[in-house]
C-alpha cells in the first residue's frame, strides 16, 4: 500500500524544495574528504580549497578518513554517489596518498547523484594560503566572483587539459550573475600549462589607477599555489554529456503583479494603499500656531495668565 | 602602458578568447612556460605576468561595456555565459493531468478567481472565505431546522462532521490515486519535491493496528534478553565481529526477600497501586470505557426515576 509523505515542518519543506530539480540550478556544492592515507599536502590543499568556496555553504569539508573509496573503480565509486546523494554536493575533492601515487587529488563531478567525471591529480609543488603570508589588506573578499585566466594552447589542444578548464570553472564559478559591481572583480584564478604540467595560481586582483577609465590591473599572489601533474581521468559517455547539457531554451517569465502598459502612458502601475483617516493624522507641530495658544493664553484672567503663558511657551519650546 | 594597448589593440589577432559572461579569458596562442630553463620562482612570476596581461584584456573589454546605475557604485551588465556547463540535476519534468484536470480541459471548464473575502450577512462584515472566522463555518451555526426527510433519533450536527470526514478521506484517497498515476507515467522525478509515495506494509494478522516501530533500546534489551537465553546464561559464547557485550550483565529482575521488612513491601504495592489508579494513565484503565460506563449507570438510574415517577426504594 503506498503512503504520502510530506514534510512535517515549513523548515522541512523549504529544504526539500531547495534540492530539486529546478531549471536555473543553485550553485554547485563542493564535498571535499580524504581517504585512509593523506599527507600534510593534501590536507592543506583540501582546507585550502574548501576556505575558498566555503561562502554561502557551498562546501563542506570532512576531516575523517574514508575507507574503501576508489573513484575510478565504479564499485569504489558508489561511497561517494551515496555522499554526494546525502549532502547535495555535485562537486567532489577526494585527497589520498601513496607510494604509487603520491599527493593525489581527484576532482569530480556528478550529474542525478551519478558520477560524471573524474580527474586525477598529482600535486608537485604546494604553497598554502599561510606561506603567501595569510589574509592581507586587499586579499579578495569571501565570496566574490572570480575571473579565470586560463594560458597555453594545450587547454584547447590535449583533451586532459581541456576537462581540467572545464572542472575549474565549474568548480570556482559560484552564481551566475547578469550585474556586476566592478570595483568588486578582487581574484582570478591562473591556470598555465607547460609541456607536463599544469600550474595554477589564485591571485587578488589590484586596480590601479591609470590615466583612463580603465585601471590597471596589478596581480598579487594570496595562494594557495598548486603545481600538478595529470594522473588518469575519466569523461562521461556521449549520452551522458547530452543529457547534462540540455538546458530549456526560455524560462517561464514570472508574473510581475499591477503593471501594465498603456499605448499613452507608457508602463502605467497601481498602488494600492489602505483607508487613511484624514482627521487623525499625525501632523508636524506648526510653529504657527504657538501663536495662538498665546492668544488663548492672553484670553486667561490675569492672576493664571503669566503662569500659564510661560508654561505653554516654555513647553512648546521644548518640543 | 605599451603592453597594455598590445593587448588591447591585439585581441582579435593574439587570440583572446572571452567568456565575458563566465569572466574568463582563454589566451590560445601563448605557448606556455617552458620548464627546463625556469626554477619554481621564475614558474611563479611568469605565472603572474601572463594572467595580469590577461586579465588586463578582460578588464578593457568589462569597463567599456553599458552599465546601469544602483545604491551601491555602477554595475555592468554582463552577456549570458557562453561556455556551456553540465547540470548537476535532470530538467524537471512536466507532470501529467489529474483527474480533475483532464475533465476540466474536455469539458472546457476555466479557472476563475476567487476574491479573498465574503461578505457574511449573519455577521454583517468580510470575512475570508477559508480559515480562522470564514464565512460558513460549520462550527458557528447554532440552530439547523428540521426538514421532512430527517429521521428522528439522528443528530444533524454530527451528521454535518461525518460528512466533511467523509469529503477530506475521499479528498486524500483521490490525490493519492493522482499521485500514483503520475509515478506510473513520468516517474519519480514528475513528483513534487516534498512528497515521496513510501509503501507500508500492513501486517497480516487481522487488527488493523500498524506495528510500533521498535525503539533502538527496546532492540537492544531484547537482543540482551535472547543472548543470555542458552543454559549458561550466554557467558561461554563466542561472540560475532563488532558485537557488543549485554547491557544488563546478571540478573534481569529483582525480587524482595521473602523474609524481611514489610516497609519495602508496602512501598512497592502502593507505586503499583498510584499507577493503576492515576489520572493520566490510560494503558491500565481505559478511562473512556469506564466514564461510559458512569455515565451510562447514570443514565439507567434517571431514566427509572422518570418513568416511574417516584423513587423506588432509594
Amino acid at each position: 500500500m503506498l503512503r504520502v509523505v510530506k514534510p512535517k515542518t515549513k523548515q522541512a519543506r523549504r529544504a526539500l524544495e531547495k534540492r530539486a530539480p529546478k531549471i536555473k540550478e543553485n550553485v554547485k556544492k563542493a564535498l571535499l574528504l580524504h581517504g585512509t592515507s593523506t599527507s600534510a599536502v593534501v590536507k592543506g590543499v583540501l582546507s585550502d580549497l574548501h576556505h575558498i568556496k566555503k561562502d554561502g555553504g557551498n562546501a563542506v569539508h570532512w576531516t575523517r578518513k574514508n575507507e574503501n573509496i576508489r573513484p575510478f573503480e565504479p564499485a569504489g565509486a558508489a561511497p561517494l554517489e551515496f555522499f554526494s546523494k546525502k549532502t547535495d554536493c555535485s562537486l567532489v575533492v577526494f585527497g589520498s596518498h601513496s607510494k604509487k601515487r603520491p599527493n593525489n587529488i581527484v576532482f569530480g563531478r556528478f550529474y542525478d547523484n551519478h558520477v560524471y567525471d573524474f580527474m586525477e591529480l598529482g600535486v608537485e609543488r604546494y604553497k598554502s594560503v599561510k606561506d603567501h603570508g595569510g589574509a592581507r589588506k586587499f586579499s579578495p573578499q569571501v565570496g566574490s566572483k572570480p575571473c579565470f585566466a586560463f594560458i597555453g594552447e594545450a587547454f584547447e589542444s590535449d583533451e586532459k587539459c581541456r576537462q581540467f578548464k572545464e572542472m575549474m570553472l565549474d568548480f570556482f564559478r559560484g552564481e551566475e550573475v547578469d550585474r556586476i559591481n566592478l570595483a568588486g572583480l578582487d581574484r582570478v584564478f591562473v591556470c598555465v600549462a607547460t609541456a607536463t604540467k599544469v600550474l595554477f595560481r589564485h591571485c587578488a586582483i589590484r586596480l590601479m589607477k591609470s590615466g583612463t577609465k580603465v585601471p590597471q590591473i596589478v596581480l598579487v599572489d594570496v595562494g594557495p599555489s598548486l603545481d600538478m601533474v595529470f594522473r588518469r581521468n575519466q569523461t562521461p559517455g556521449e549520452e551522458l554529456r547530452k543529457e547534462a547539457m540540455r538546458t530549456v531554451s526560455k524560462a517561464p517569465q514570472k508574473k510581475i503583479k499591477n503593471v501594465s502598459s498603456d499605448m499613452m502612458d507608457g508602463k502605467v502601475g497601481r498602488i494600492y494603499m489602505p483607508k487613511q483617516e484624514v482627521g487623525e493624522i499625525a501632523l508636524k507641530k506648526m510653529k504657527g500656531l504657538k501663536r495662538e495658544r498665546r492668544e488663548a493664553a492672553a484670553a486667561l484672567p490675569d492672576g493664571e495668565r503669566k503662569d500659564e503663558a510661560r508654561k505653554k511657551l516654555r513647553q512648546n519650546d521644548e518640543q | 602602458m605599451a603592453a597594455e594597448e598590445e593587448g588591447a589593440g591585439m585581441d582579435s589577432l593574439s587570440g583572446l578568447r572571452m567568456d565575458i559572461g563566465n569572466l574568463l579569458v582563454f589566451d590560445a596562442t601563448d605557448p606556455g612556460i617552458e620548464e627546463a630553463s625556469t626554477s619554481s620562482d621564475d614558474y611563479d612570476e611568469q605565472c603572474l605576468r601572463k594572467g595580469a596581461r590577461a586579465i588586463q584584456a578582460l578588464a578593457e573589454k568589462l569597463f567599456n561595456m553599458p552599465s546601469e546605475a544602483d545604491k551601491y557604485g555602477r554595475l555592468v551588465i554582463l552577456p549570458p555565459p557562453t561556455t556551456k556547463l553540465p547540470r548537476e540535476k535532470p530538467l524537471p519534468k512536466p507532470r501529467p493531468p489529474t483527474k480533475w484536470e483532464q475533465f476540466a480541459q474536455s469539458k472546457g471548464i476555466k479557472k476563475r478567481k476567487r476574491s479573498k473575502l465574503d461578505f457574511d450577512e449573519d455577521a454583517g462584515e468580510w470575512r475570508r472565505r477559508y480559515g480562522y472566522k470564514r464565512v460558513a463555518d460549520e462550527r458557528d451555526i447554532p440552530v439547523i431546522e428540521a426538514k421532512s426527510t430527517d429521521e428522528p433519533g439522528e443528530d444533524p450536527f454530527s451528521n454535518m462532521k461525518k460528512e466533511k470526514k467523509a469529503r477530506i478521506e475521499k479528498q486524500e484517497k483521490n490525490r493519492l490515486q493522482n499521485l500514483k498515476h503520475t509515478l506510473k507515467v513520468a516517474g519519480k522525478s514528475a513528483l513534487p519535491s516534498t512528497v515521496q509515495l513510501s509503501t507500508m506494509a500492513l501486517p497480516i494478522t487481522g487488527s488493523a493496528q500498524v506495528p510500533k516501530k521498535l525503539t533502538k533500546d527496546e532492540l537492544g534489551e531484547i537482543a540482551g534478553h535472547a543472548s543470555t537465553a542458552t543454559a549458561s546464561v550466554g557467558k561461554f559464547d563466542r561472540k560475532l565481529e563488532g558485537e557488543k557485550p549485554a547491557k544488563h550483565a546478571g540478573k534481569h529482575r529483582k525480587f524482595l526477600p521473602v523474609v524481611g521488612s514489610s516497609k519495602e513491601e508496602k512501598q512497592q504495592s502502593d507505586k503499583i497501586l498510584d499507577k493503576v489508579l492515576s489520572r493520566h494513565n490510560q494503558e491500565i484503565v481505559d478511562v473512556n470505557k469506564v466514564s461510559d460506563l458512569i455515565f451510562a449507570f447514570r443514565g439507567l438510574a434517571n431514566f427509572s426515576h422518570g418513568v416511574l415517577g417516584f423513587c423506588v426504594g432509594c
